[in-house]
């Protein structure tokens, strides 16, 4: 067999582990079983025990899943290995101190359902993170159950719900509306969907704030149930009128929902609390730095106002003395949103980051992310349209108006950055920019990396004036290239089969 | 703060290049009166030994942690190949995210696709998604597929199902218009009775069920899902034990139309809970109402293949309020971690496990029957766990051997149930050794002296 | 420039629709397949549905996007093209032809005489251009 060797890559190429599988190879070892057997057929019988000898599962060895998981590990890029600028997502370095404290056995091997006395160390800990995010967001009321963003946001929709069906009774049925930005995440309207809430839509300023005319026009629609807001919002700005937004939302007798998504912009400077918000979820993987870790696990706390408390989530973790304990008894709540009492593993990665940072340290890092996305926002805003002209908070938004002219689209610009050793940013969001590019540098990137990152920006603009077809054809430095996503979609191939195709033949 | 790479003397630098005299100015969109002009009120800020030396205090206050233990109930303590944890904390898996950019992300896409993969092969069904936050929360989101899929409005669900499952689906679905009805079980079997289903009707989009149930029952799938076809309803199989599937004829052999199971023990620590990882199988003709994410495969314009995420219109960064769900990534992380662990174990390893779990549940459930007034009420087969009807209260006589011996005996079903206050249950896995479980045996004869 | 043939309705939705014997064609235009970009998907409803008019039918997927299909004539669904399930292609390269959606038995013949025909559509398309 001839060996194809990938391009710019130190390693052969890596099938898939099913093309790696030889019969008889075994990458484990259990303890002998210690116990006399008993005939199978007599514990459970023949009819529903299965009988394919799980076709098609790997037999391999340990080495060959070290080597199978580290090469395809290569073909991925990470903040370790540089500026991961995606608006929004906020990817910021994560600490191997917080692995190491949420590896510590007496957490790891913890088991939900022991005893309360026999885990007051882990109902502590989670208590003492409510604390700090209550104080953080000036919201006190606080649920970590949730298990992402998406999750916590459709808590505290159904929290909003509650409340109202309680205020109102009957007639909250008549207060379904649920107001939504245009620049909102997805995750919004789906999630108020959820809670059986209709939408509609706020538009945006040519500032790119909140239009608080055609807010008020809505409001006085009636019907209200809420508004579900980002603050800074997705282009990057903060709401500056976000008090006088919460008034008008609150005289029309809705709730002020805040998608903390951005929070990081505001830690040790704003609380959402101060401003009139009444319900806000987080993401500890962004403003927190748990790890992104390939698209999850998340955590996403819901905090709210003390008038919200008893609809938060059951169980609640409560102080109780000297000791910590779940609290069942909440008549009002919205419910249990998932087993047990959400991602545990990431609230000790939270807490430690917060510890770690201290009061101060929380406040620099606010600094430092805001000053880096400002420092890029200033230096490129020559180069590529800005079509907010204030002044960014943590991210800044760019358009592709100056290089579509050209042919050359976000997606090409972004493709290019490849090639220049950076992950592109958040492409197409939010929608109320034609061909947006959202930049979030998080304050985890130095001087010397951001300029590069400029530079490269500048260099792709020169190209896009000059040789835009270089551009277009971007990436050119990657294993594959830009993948035919219709067909895929077309005729979706979702798992291995056999008789599939083999990476080799073809590369 | 040393995560902050720009020293006070850059940053200062670079704000007067900006224009600004100090980092105060960086907030001036910030009205005054919405600023917290205050430092906020946490700790001061830790060093990596204090740190540590806090969290390992708090960690030894959780006795649990330290002792032999028979807890299962939905999270379950297995063996995990050192490969696993190792693997998953390289920066290129564990510092990446969602792989909007396949050109740079063909490591997490190709293990997905694995991952996928392995969950058909496991389950026997035809399309796997790329994981969700916990085996409660898909569920919660299976009935609203059945309900998309069928466009009826009631599900009718086992009482042998998680009771917190059950909980977290009554929360997602309070305001839409779904009808939840529960079905007894035979108090006899401890499963559920093909003869009584009585509000299995034409209404109904999905009949749900769990195998091994709450009670590590082995439930009669196979009939189950045919009564459920008989009236045009899908049929919902929970597996809350998902190391069970390498020994129990697959979902799919059994025509079930929707799997979710929590994926924890594939490799995942227990962790007080989470973060778990939710598994959500079902067959291709359904693919198209899918939550989630997947992904597929995709060729270049060089014929390389690679893999893309695919399908992405049924999702809310898309299809918004219509989508077939707001979750918005997968269990990343922990779907990588549960692939290592189904690829290491392999074939023959995910089988070994599961009959030494059936085997040395067997030895112990055995062991506890013969001790005098203990006895398991519930005759049908069983996997890794059971329910022994003690002959006094149950929290007494686990409170008891918890404080005196030290180990954490099981569950007392009275945290979910009021009636039979004298049964717990009792799992046992590869992790317990023989010792342990004689030592169980031991002091549970010694509490009914 | 956008194909338009000469003997269909046409509506601001970009439907197209073709009368026979009180039965109307229903698919999208060439306009509307071009803007969509690659179709991958499309579904459609069950023989047998009755459509009120203007209601969505159905939906039109292509890789980042979704749209919903209107109906411009109100009746009961006699005819659904399956064919679109396996070759959803063919409403970017054929979407007069095989590319038609559903058929409609029409509540009333004379709906589509008050859509637009040719000419109007391609004026309504220059004037949105």
């Amino acid at each position: 067999m001839s060996i194809k060797k990938v391009t710019q890559h130190p390693t052969q190429n890596e099938e898939l582990i099913f093309d790696r599988s030889q019969t008889g190879r075994i990458g484990y070892r259990l303890p002998k079983l210690d116990v006399e057997e008993t005939n199978l057929d007599e514990l459970i019988p023949a009819e529903l025990r299965r009988t394919d000898d799980l076709e098609g599962v790997p037999e391999v060895s340990e080495v060959d899943v070290i080597r199978h998981f580290t090469r395809i590990s290569t073909w991925n890029y990470s903040i370790d290995l540089g500026m991961y600028p995606l608006g929004s997502c906020t990817m910021k370095y994560n600490s191997r101190l917080n692995e190491k404290t949420a590896r510590i056995a007496g957490f790891a091997n913890l088991h939900p359902l022991a005893p309360e006395s026999e885990s007051q160390g882990a109902l502590e800990l989670i208590y003492r993170l409510q604390e700090d995010l209550a104080e953080i967001t000036g919201l006190p009321g606080v649920s970590l159950q949730p298990a992402a963003g998406a999750h916590g946001e459709m808590t505290g929709v159904l929290l909003i719900r509650g409340f109202l069906d309680k205020r109102d009774g009957e007639e909250s049925k008549n207060r379904r509306v649920m107001l939504i930005p245009d620049s909102a995440h997805g995750t919004n309207p789906a999630s108020a969907h959820l809670a059986g809430f209709t939408v509609k839509t706020v538009r945006s300023t040519v500032e790119g704030l909140t239009d608080l005319e055609h807010l008020k026009t809505l409001c006085d629609e009636g019907g209200i149930a809420g508004l579900m807001l980002t603050n800074p919002n997705t282009v990057g700005i903060f709401e500056k009128n976000i008090k006088e937004i919460c008034e008008r939302v609150h005289a029309a007798g809705g709730l002020v929902y805040m998608d903390g998504a951005n929070m990081n912009a505001l830690v040790g400077v704003a609380r959402p609390g101060d401003m009139g918000v009444d319900v806000i979820h987080l993401n500890l993987h962004k403003t927190f730095s748990t790890p992104h870790g390939g698209g999850g696990p998340g955590c996403g706390p819901c905090c709210c106002t003390a008038e919200l408390e008893s609809f938060l989530p059951v169980p609640r973790i409560v102080k109780d003395g000297e000791n910590y304990k779940l609290d069942f008894n909440r008549p009002e709540s919205v419910g249990r949103v998932k087993a047990f009492f959400g991602n545990f593993g990431m609230m000790i990665r939270a807490l430690s980051y917060i510890q770690t940072h201290g009061a101060e340290g929380l406040k620099e890092a606010t600094e430092a992310a805001v000053l880096n996305a400002r420092y890029l926002a200033h230096l490129l805003k020559d180069d590529f349209d800005k079509p907010f002209d204030s002044d960014p908070m943590h991210e800044v938004i760019f358009s592709h108006k100056k290089q579509s002219r050209k042919g050359v689209h976000t997606l090409d610009i972004a493709k290019r950055l490849i090639d220049y050793g950076f992950h592109p940013m958040t492409i197409y969001f939010p929608l109320i920019v034609e061909g947006a590019m959202l930049v979030e540098p998080t304050e985890s990137v130095g001087r010397a990396d951001l300029d590069a990152f400029i530079d490269a920006m500048k260099e792709i603009n020169k190209e896009a004036q000059e040789n835009p077809q270089l551009v277009i054809d971007a990436p050119h430095s990657t294993r594959i290239g830009r993948l035919d996503e219709a067909t895929a979609a077309r005729k979706p191939v979702l798992r291995w089969k056999p008789d599939m195709e083999t990476l080799s033949k073809t590369a | 703060m040393r995560y902050i790479p720009n020293s006070p003397e850059e940053r200062g630098e670079m704000l007067k290049l900006v224009g600004l005299d100090s980092a105060d100015e960086l907030f001036c969109s910030i009205p005054q009166d919405v600023q917290l002009n205050r430092t906020l009120n946490v700790t001061e800020p830790l060093s990596e030994m204090e740190l540590i030396a806090g969290m390992e205090t708090l960690a030894n206050k959780n006795t649990a942690a330290k002792r032999p233990s028979f807890l299962g109930a939905g999270a379950y303590s297995h063996y995990s190949p050192t490969v696993v944890d190792h693997l998953i904390q390289r920066s290129e898996f564990f510092t990446s995210y969602t792989p909007y950019q396949p050109e740079i992300s063909q490591g997490t896409l190709q293990y997905i696709f694995e991952f996928q993969t392995l969950v058909c092969q496991l389950t026997g069904m035809d399309v796997a998604n790329a994981s969700m936050y916990d085996g409660s929360t898909a569920m919660a989101e299976a009935f609203l597929m059945a309900q998309r899929v069928t466009r009826r409005e009631k599900v009718v669900i086992a009482k042998t199902v998680h009771p917190e499952y059950l909980e977290v689906a009554k929360t997602y679905t309070q305001h839409g218009n779904l009808k939840i009805e529960t079905i007894h079980f035979d108090q006899e079997s401890g499963r559920i009775s093909v003869d009584d289903l009585s509000n299995l009707d034409d209404k109904c989009a999905a009949l749900v069920i769990q195998s091994p149930n709450f009670f590590g029952c082995i439930e009669d799938v196979k009939a189950l899902a045919d009564k459920a076809h008989s009236v045009g309803a899908l049929l919902i199989l929970v597996v809350t034990e998902a190391i069970s599937l390498g020994l129990l004829k697959s979902p799919g052999e059994c025509d079930v139309d929707i799997v979710v199971a929590e994926g924890q023990s594939f490799g995942i620590p227990l962790s007080f809970g989470g973060p778990y990882l939710g598994l959500f199988a079902t067959k291709e003709k359904y693919v198209r109402n899918l939550p989630g994410r997947l992904v597929g495969v995709a060729y270049d314009k060089n014929g390389n293949r690679g893999f893309v995420l695919t399908l992405a219109t049924r999702e809310q960064h898309i299809r918004r309020e219509k989508a077939t769900s707001n979750i918005c990534t997968n269990q990343g992380l922990i779907a990588l971690a549960a692939t290592i662990y189904m690829e290491t174990m392999g074939k023959k390893g995910l089988q070994e496990v599961a009959v030494q779990n059936a085997q040395k549940a067997a030895y112990a459930a055995k062991r506890i029957s013969e001790i005098e007034g203990f006895s398991l009420p519930f005759s049908a087969p069983k996997f890794n766990e059971f329910v022994v009807r003690a002959p006094k209260s149950a929290d007494e006589i686990l409170s008891k051997i918890l404080h005196e011996k030290e180990i954490v005996g099981g569950l007392s079903l009275s945290r979910y149930y009021s009636d039979n206050p004298n049964d717990f249950l009792v799992c046992v896995t590869e992790t317990n050794s023989r010792e342990q479980i004689d030592a169980l045996v031991k002091s549970l004869k010694e509490t009914s002296k | 420039m956008a194909n338009i043939p000469e003997n269909l309705h046409y509506s601001k939705d970009h439907e197209w629709v073709e009368v026979k014997d009180g039965v109307a064609t229903v698919g999208i235009t060439d306009y509307a397949q071009h803007s969509l970009g690659d179709v991958v998907y499309v579904d459609l409803p069950r023989v047998g549905d009755n459509l009120a008019p203007h209601e969505a039918f159905g939906s039109i997927e292509s890789v980042k996007a979704v749209s919903e299909v209107f109906t411009p004539v109100a009746g009961e669904i006699v005819e659904v093209n399956d064919g679109l399930n396996d070759t959803p292609e063919t409403v970017n390269s054929d979407p007069y032809g095989a590319a038609w959606m559903i058929r409609v038995k029409m509540e009333n013949a004379l709906e589509a005489d008050a859509m637009l025909n040719a000419a109007e559509y391609e004026e309504y398309l220059s004037e949105n251009e």
